[in-house]
């Protein structure tokens, strides 16, 4: 079922018009399986967009996604996804557990899959409280353990980490490496730079367009940086200057 | 659609209902307080006898609109939705799972109200006690499916309050409760016919003034039961796998 050859996800010429403006201008690029690759750009570069244009939730104006073979949105891709949107999708009258105990019923997970995601994200200790008495770092991580249900071969996590202490968010890097390891492909984004090395590959945005499509090493090696605060910086020079 | 998610959604509903005590009191009681407010109000047993099944049949489509579509908005809302959407839960797996969990709300409300009413009221019934049950939960249904599909069109909770004396107040007034429907102008007749109030309250009718139940209660019965899946497969439309 699992074809290493073939990318996890192409996209070709991707065009998004969102209220009647154009967000993304004709994106091109491929995404390896079994990597991490993070999706870095600053606030309102159309991360959000994408990411939902992968999933196969966003209206696409043109061009093709193809996701595990097969064209974004396909009904056979929606067990293989697992998505966490940005804003905490889970109901806020619902404990921790009755949230994914509902989820991993609509997505056929075995019913061990609660208390495993349970310990990954490390929400053991509230795992009976509603969702509305949590943090916003706690429902975060509740969201994100709705997308590690079943046994997605894609994870698509928008901004998961933000507004976490940093043990846990390298607790949650380390997660998410252990699942690129067993072969999960996963996109991550984020608008915090130092994210970024913890990708094996980086697609870095701004305003709707590709700046770079590199590992953090080519990054930092083509801008001449260690830093790849200033690789950004030095991209968008490039761009301005070109 | 598929079984097992229909369930396990009616299941979660219900499980969010019951951490809100609040409303559960509130959808269970208010019906048979107001019905026995109207008892001492109107302290007369005949007229009580015609307002009652009406409060029977308003209420359960009343309340169920309300929770319905400010429950299916707060779908929206919260991200909930494009989560569901994105996953193998099929459209008509939500709106069923609403249907059930709610209409089970109605069974409770229903029942309370009618107990109360057949006993301590003395409300009279000349009828087969089921045909009103089943009048009713045809409402609670009809309310659920109609909340559903105008959950559509509001974008915040204050329009979707606003959307229920819209849809209630003209079936009401039309349905041949203040005025009789033969009565009315004759436009006002045809837009009569064709709103589904108008059925249900009159197969209530039926079902209180007794006698046989002819052909004419299981037409009233067919129309509200086909305008509430109508109503359902709009609200389905209404659900979009994906968004702009």
């Amino acid at each position: 079922m699992m074809n290493l050859s073939e990318p996890a996800i192409a996209v070709r010429d991707l065009r998004v018009v969102r209220g009647g403006v154009e967000v993304l201008h004709g994106l091109t690029f491929e995404v390896p399986r079994g990597q991490v690759t993070g999706l870095l750009g600053p606030s309102g570069c159309g991360k959000t967009t994408l990411m939902r244009a992968i999933v196969g939730v966003q209206i696409v104006t043109g061009g093709q996604v193809t996701v595990l073979g097969r064209p974004a949105g396909d009904p056979s891709l929606r067990r293989m996804i697992g998505y966490s949107t940005q804003n905490p999708a889970v109901y806020r009258d619902l404990s921790v557990v009755e949230n994914l105990r509902y989820f991993a019923a609509v997505l056929k997970a075995p019913k061990s899959d609660v208390d495993r995601v349970i310990e990954e994200v490390g929400l053991s200790s509230v795992a009976g409280q509603l969702g509305g008495t949590l943090s916003g770092g706690q429902l975060n991580r509740a969201s994100l353990a709705v997308a590690l249900l079943g046994s997605p071969e894609l994870v698509v996590l928008d901004e998961p980490t933000v507004g976490l202490d940093p043990v846990l968010r390298q607790e949650l890097w380390r997660l998410f490496q252990s699942l690129a390891d067993r072969g999960v492909t996963l996109i991550v984004s984020s608008h915090v730079m130092d994210e970024a090395a913890r990708c094996q590959r980086l697609i870095v945005m701004r305003e709707g367009e590709i700046l770079a499509d590199d590992t953090p090493h080519e990054l930092r090696e083509h801008t001449r940086t260690t830093d790849l605060e200033e690789a950004f910086l030095r991209l968008i020079e490039e761009r301005t200057a070109a | 659609m598929n079984p097992a998610i229909t369930l396990a959604t009616a299941r979660r509903i219900l499980t969010q209902l019951r951490h809100d005590h609040r409303t559960v009191a509130l959808m269970a009681l208010v019906p048979t307080l107001v019905i026995i407010l109207l008892y001492y109000v109107i302290d007369d047993q005949r007229s009580f006898g015609a307002w009652a099944p009406i409060l029977l049949c308003v209420f359960p489509f009343l309340v169920m609109f309300l929770v319905t579509s400010i429950a299916t908005l707060r779908e929206r809302t919260s991200g909930t939705l494009e989560r569901l959407m994105a996953t193998p839960l099929g459209k008509l797996d939500l709106l069923l799972g609403y249907g059930i969990a709610f209409g089970l709300m109605a069974c409770v409300q229903v029942a309370i109200a009618l107990t109360v009413s057949l006993t301590w009221l003395e409300f009279d019934l000349a009828g087969p006690l089921w045909s009103l049950v089943v009048i009713a939960l045809l409402n609670a249904l009809l309310g659920t499916a109609l909340g559903l599909f105008c959950s559509a069109f509001a974008r915040s909770e204050f329009q979707a309050v606003q959307f229920m004396p819209v849809v209630m107040i003209p079936q009401l007034l039309l349905g041949g409760i203040l005025v009789p429907r033969d009565q009315m102008a004759t436009v006002l007749e045809w837009i009569s016919n064709v709103l589904p109030m108008s059925y249900a309250i009159e197969g209530m009718k039926d079902v209180v003034i007794g006698g046989e139940l002819g052909g004419e209660f299981w037409r009233d019965v067919a129309v509200v039961a086909g305008s509430a899946l109508l109503a359902l497969i709009l609200g389905a439309a209404t659900l979009r796998r994906r968004t702009p």
